[in-house]
This record gives structure tokens, C-alpha cells and sequence, in this order.
């Protein structure tokens, strides 16, 4: 990456400007054109190095209940039980992990209620019983900015 | 409680900001209301925490962060407030959170840490091991992402 895409990178993680002109803002920060400054997110996005531009929010804030959630699933299966889990739109995460509880997907619904329901619908479709619900006790720290050096 | 027009913003803003010179004017524009509502409301919203982080979300596998590991830790109750201190001081530390235990689950307190290289997140871990003093733990790579999308909010399905 060249070294206005990393500057500007490390620039617009977090409190992007609010005013009328933040690019004209962040261009003055880096000496360089409003142009160029629109120039280079755009070419960031396209190639897959920034994934979006807008507000990150606290779905408990939004009154949303968010939780993680794993489940032991049978190495010929992941496809099948994947697909299951992932047409659920909240279901905004999904990895396979080198655990017995393999699978591990993140669930944001409008209440508890909807995700316990939708885990007992995992639950009959997929005939797997070992599934843990482990939603948040404590927030000790989140900070998803990146020192982005190469 | 939030108003209809929060709403609506919620919704231009949890998806991707103009690249044009006056975003905020063209998401007033599309909502009928003004340029400056729309910068107040956003400024309120990072106020009360509802948006937690107002910039962008990068991909950090394409940025050169390749090794992510969620280490998960056991740590003795009394001792879960002393412990996440010390790991929220370590930068490679994104996301530090307490979750509950089940039978077949003793692991209480989780990390996510992140480096450029395994052996690097490695080392990391065995630092916080030794600062913390807590060595019942396991590191759990993701080894395929299945999904991986932003959130949408007040979608009527």
C-alpha cells in the first residue's frame, strides 16, 4: 500500500469529521486533494482493503440482544449446517475453529427470545444438540482500530 | 427511546457514506430534512454510545493482520476483574469480554489477538500468560470464514 492509502487509513478508523466537507478536512491533514483524498477510499474499497464507511453501533444500544454462540459440528456437515445457520440475517459472523466446538457464529436479533428460538430451530434442523449461547457478562475492552504499517 | 427520523438515519449511516464532497447533504436530501440535522443527530448518536466508532471497517486479513486467534482463558472468579486489566493493556488485544461457563465450556474470559504471523500471536499469548499468571487457556483459530457481513438494523423482513 502506498503511504497516502496507509496515512489515510489510520485517519478514518475512527471519528471521521462530521462537518459539511470531511474529505476537504482529512485532505487538508494530508496535504493532499479533496479529489484525491475521495479517490483513494474508493480505490481502498474496491479492493477489498476497506469494507465499508458509516457507523459501527452498539446493537444493545438499538435495543437489539447480541450474542456468540458455538456448536460441535460433524466435519461432513459444515456445508449443510452452515448454510442452516447462515440465511439467518443475523447471524453476522461465522468461522470454523480448531475446536471441538467448531463452529462459531455470532447472532443479533431484536430480543432473546427470537435467538433462543432460532437456535432451537438450528437445534431440529440439523438434529445437533451441542450448541452453547455465551452472550456478553462483562465488556472489558473492544477496539477494532488497526495500526495499518505495510 | 428513538424517533422515527433516528431510524431512518440509522439506516443511510449503517450503510456506506456518499464519496461525494457533502455526504451529509446528500443524506438529507434523500430524507427531506437538513444537512445539519443530519450531522447533529450523528454527533448525538456517538454522544450516547448508540454508534460506538464512526469510520471505516477494513478488512484485517488484507491490511497484514493474517494470524487472529480468540484465546480463550479460565480464570478464577474472584480474580476475572484483576486479570482482563492487565489484558486490555496489550495492544495486539482487540476485544476483551467475559462470557458464562457451561459443563464441556470452563473458559470464561475471552481475547481477541491479533498479529501479523502465528508465532508472533504466540508470543503475544505467552506474554499475557506471564503478566496475568493464568495457564489454563486455549488458542482457537478460525480456520474458514463462513459469513462475515455488517449488521442491518430496523429491516423489516
Amino acid at each position: 500500500m502506498e503511504g497516502n492509502s496507509k496515512d489515510l487509513l489510520n485517519l478514518i478508523q475512527s471519528n471521521f469529521p462530521l462537518e459539511s466537507r470531511p474529505f476537504l478536512k482529512i485532505a487538508k491533514q494530508l496535504n493532499i486533494s479533496e479529489k484525491q483524498v475521495i479517490d483513494i477510499i474508493k480505490e481502498l474499497k474496491s479492493n477489498g482493503y476497506i469494507k465499508r464507511l458509516g457507523g459501527i453501533f452498539d446493537s444493545r444500544k438499538l435495543g437489539y440482544y447480541s450474542t456468540l454462540c458455538a456448536i460441535k459440528v460433524p466435519l461432513d456437515r459444515i456445508d449443510e449446517v452452515a448454510k442452516i445457520i447462515n440465511c439467518y440475517n443475523g447471524v453476522t459472523h461465522n468461522y470454523i475453529r480448531n475446536h471441538s466446538y467448531n463452529m462459531w457464529f455470532t447472532v443479533i436479533a431484536p430480543s432473546v427470545e427470537e435467538v433462543k428460538k432460532f437456535l432451537n430451530h438450528i437445534k431440529i434442523k440439523t438434529d445437533i444438540e451441542d450448541i452453547i449461547e455465551l452472550p456478553m457478562v462483562n465488556l472489558f475492552k473492544i477496539n477494532v482500530i488497526f495500526n495499518v504499517k505495510e | 427511546m428513538l424517533s422515527s427520523l433516528d431510524i431512518s438515519i440509522i439506516r443511510k449511516i449503517q450503510e456506506d457514506l456518499p464519496l461525494v464532497p457533502e455526504p451529509y447533504k446528500a443524506i438529507a436530501e434523500e430524507l427531506g430534512i437538513t444537512e445539519k440535522e443530519v450531522i447533529n443527530k450523528i454527533q448525538g448518536f456517538c454522544k450516547s454510545g448508540i454508534i460506538r466508532r464512526f469510520g471505516t471497517t477494513l478488512n484485517h486479513r488484507n491490511v497484514g493482520f493474517k494470524a487472529n486467534s480468540m484465546v480463550v482463558w479460565k480464570v478464577p472468579e474472584a480474580r476475572i476483574k484483576d486479570v482482563s486489566k492487565i489484558m486490555i493493556l496489550f495492544s495486539q488485544v482487540s476485544h476483551c469480554y467475559q462470557r458464562p461457563t457451561f459443563q464441556g465450556w470452563p473458559y470464561n474470559v475471552f481475547t481477541m489477538v491479533h498479529a501479523e504471523t502465528k508465532q508472533e500471536c504466540e508470543k503475544i499469548v505467552k506474554e499475557i500468560e506471564s503478566a496475568v499468571n493464568v495457564n489454563e487457556y486455549e488458542m482457537l483459530y478460525s480456520t474458514a470464514e463462513l459469513k462475515k457481513v455488517s449488521m442491518k438494523y430496523f429491516i423489516e423482513e
